[in-house]
């Protein structure tokens, strides 16, 4: 969905869901997902659909992950950290089977 | 890094907000000796028309045009004017006698401000259309977001759809990044025009008017524009397919990412939650806090600035900002030497005279902000339209009582994503106004906050004792 401009700044590799991913200084969690192509963050409680990050701007809520193990952050407001273990949701139906 | 054990426990000016309004407030109140801290929730300054204005990678000034480039003057004034800028800053709290509740870092404090300026701008109108929670369907702003403050450009097929300048402006910086857009679907109502002609004198006289003209004929150059009356996201796991229908019938578009846009609209949670009079403005379609001639808002000592005052844009956020700001200064300092606001009011009338026109011709049309039938109303709850109309029919007279019946509004955005559309349907099938309908009744904390965060509140002795047994 996206591409980089320039592979420009230091690359910071976290992992997604175990997975490494190569981001860079200035990435939010949000913003590394969608350059790595991962386009689903999190499952809805409701009805268990997939959402990606809507508005990159800290009002929809759904960018929603799980970073170094809270839950429920706001993946576009947070940077990236070298390290930083990121964790897809999965809605509360399926995390209660 | 500014810590949140960094922070006093008061200050006179507390500033919420960092885009033009805030950073315009902060550095005018800072410079005439106003203890002045000023909260902002990303990770650096700018709001969202300055998105990261200090640390972009776009580095072809080109690409995001002079109006970006001049939000840095901005930043720059507001961090050399002694104001303290925290950054990753979320202000979660705000009440009638001024004690905001904000966390930095994981941490939580409360602060007691003589003043408040809340700034904290505007946000995309809702879209709902079908299929608009689909991964691979974002907004606009979204897209140019990531563009300004990561280097993202929108890869594969693109489409755009809706109607407003940021639309525009999108589509022409994309282009000049190097991005293929495959097409852009026009939302516009055709008869928005018979409103909006009346207004063009006055438009043509506004900044806006020549931008607007040369951003059209740029990206007409290079782009397909379709006008469209229905339109649809279509896919099971992610959006595969746009489906739009106009004049020459309908038809489908393959796409990877569909970028949705009808405007801004006032961001009212904080204003709402702390007491703030709203009202409902029937040309821009949303709510509005009832404010005076210094931006004063109905709850003594606090002032709301910029967007969120109504949709003005960036430029004239400033001028708010500092005419908030010379309010504060006033009561706060009254032989503190401020700037002349008569120039300054002069500049932001230059500004918002376009702004009637922008308003009219853009005005959403209703089939594209009150959805029918199975289309999401709330995205958190999952709320669909015909529930929120079904239920209005039934007797539920507002959005409040609709909580209870539905939960929409109740999750994780706190209505930001669903809150107009809920209003207008109530309205629409009770054939009453929006203004009579009202909002939700919005309550602190208005971001979510860990227990965590709340328990490491200092707590003084006297609070200690009060529940020792």
């Amino acid at each position: 969905m996206f591409k980089r401009l320039a592979e420009k700044g230091p690359a910071i590799a976290i992992t997604v869901d175990g997975r490494k991913v190569t981001a860079r200084v200035g990435d939010t969690v949000a913003a590394a997902l969608l350059a790595a192509g991962i386009d689903h963050c999190r499952t809805t409680p409701v009805t268990g659909a997939p959402r990606a990050p809507y508005c990159l701007m800290g009002v929809c809520f759904d960018c929603l992950v799980t970073v170094d193990g809270v839950g429920s952050r706001q993946g576009c407001l947070i940077p990236v950290r070298e390290g930083m273990k990121v964790e897809t949701q999965l809605g509360r139906r399926e995390a209660g089977r | 890094m500014i810590a949140a054990a960094d922070l006093a426990s008061s200050y006179e000016l507390v500033i919420i907000g960092g885009g033009p309004a805030g950073l315009a407030a902060a550095a005018l109140a800072a410079r005439a000796g106003v203890s002045t801290v000023l909260f902002d929730e990303n990770p650096g300054v700018g709001g969202q028309i300055y998105r990261a204005i200090t640390s972009t990678p776009v580095a072809d000034r080109a690409v995001l045009g002079q109006d970006y480039w001049d939000g840095a003057a901005l930043a720059d004034e507001a961090k050399a004017s002694g104001a303290l800028i925290v950054n990753g800053a979320t202000v979660w709290s705000l009440d009638r006698q001024r004690l905001v509740g904000v966390s930095v870092g994981g941490k939580a404090r409360m602060i007691e401000a003589d003043r408040v300026i809340i700034a904290t701008g505007s946000q995309e109108r809702p879209f709902p259309i079908p299929g608009w929670t689909l991964p691979g369907v974002m907004t606009a702003g979204a897209a140019q977001t990531a563009l300004k403050a990561q280097g993202l450009v929108v890869d594969g097929r693109t489409v755009m759809a809706g109607s407003g300048p940021l639309l525009w402006l999108l589509a022409a910086q994309t282009l000049r990044a190097g991005g293929t857009i495959d097409a852009i679907l026009d939302t516009t109502p055709r008869r928005n025009w018979l409103q909006a002609m009346f207004h063009l004198p006055d438009f043509a006289l506004s900044p806006y008017f020549a931008k607007g003209l040369a951003l059209l004929r740029e990206v007409r150059a290079k782009v397909p524009v379709h006008r469209v009356d229905t339109m649809e996201a279509v896919g099971n796991d992610r959006v595969r397919e746009v489906v739009f229908s106009g004049a020459g019938g309908t038809r489908r578009l393959p796409v990877d990412l569909l970028l949705l846009h009808q405007g801004v609209v006032p961001n009212v949670n904080l204003a709402n939650a702390a007491g703030v009079a709203h009202v409902w403005n029937d040309r821009q379609l949303c709510f509005v806090p009832v404010l005076d001639a210094d931006f004063g808002s109905s709850v003594p000592g606090i002032a709301v600035a910029g967007d969120g005052a109504g949709i003005a844009g960036g430029t004239a956020a400033a001028e708010r900002g500092r005419i908030a700001a010379i309010a504060a200064v006033r009561a706060l300092k009254p032989d503190a030497v401020v700037p002349d606001t008569q120039a300054i009011r002069q500049r932001l009338q230059r500004e918002e005279m376009g702004r009637a026109f922008l308003d009219w011709l853009n005005r959403p049309a209703d089939s594209f902000r009150m959805p029918e039938g199975d289309t999401i109303a709330c995205r958190c709850e999952e709320v669909t339209a015909k529930q929120v109309r079904d239920t209005a029919k039934m007797g539920c007279e507002g959005p409040n009582q609709m909580k209870a019946f539905l939960r929409c509004g109740m999750g994780p955005c706190q209505g930001r994503l669903c809150g107009l559309t809920v209003t207008e349907l109530i309205a629409a099938e009770r054939k009453t106004s929006p203004d009579e309908v009202g909002y939700y009744r919005l309550r602190p904390p208005v971001k979510p906050i860990t227990l965590a965060e709340l328990a490491s509140l200092p707590i003084s002795e006297a609070e200690r004792k009060a529940v020792e047994r």
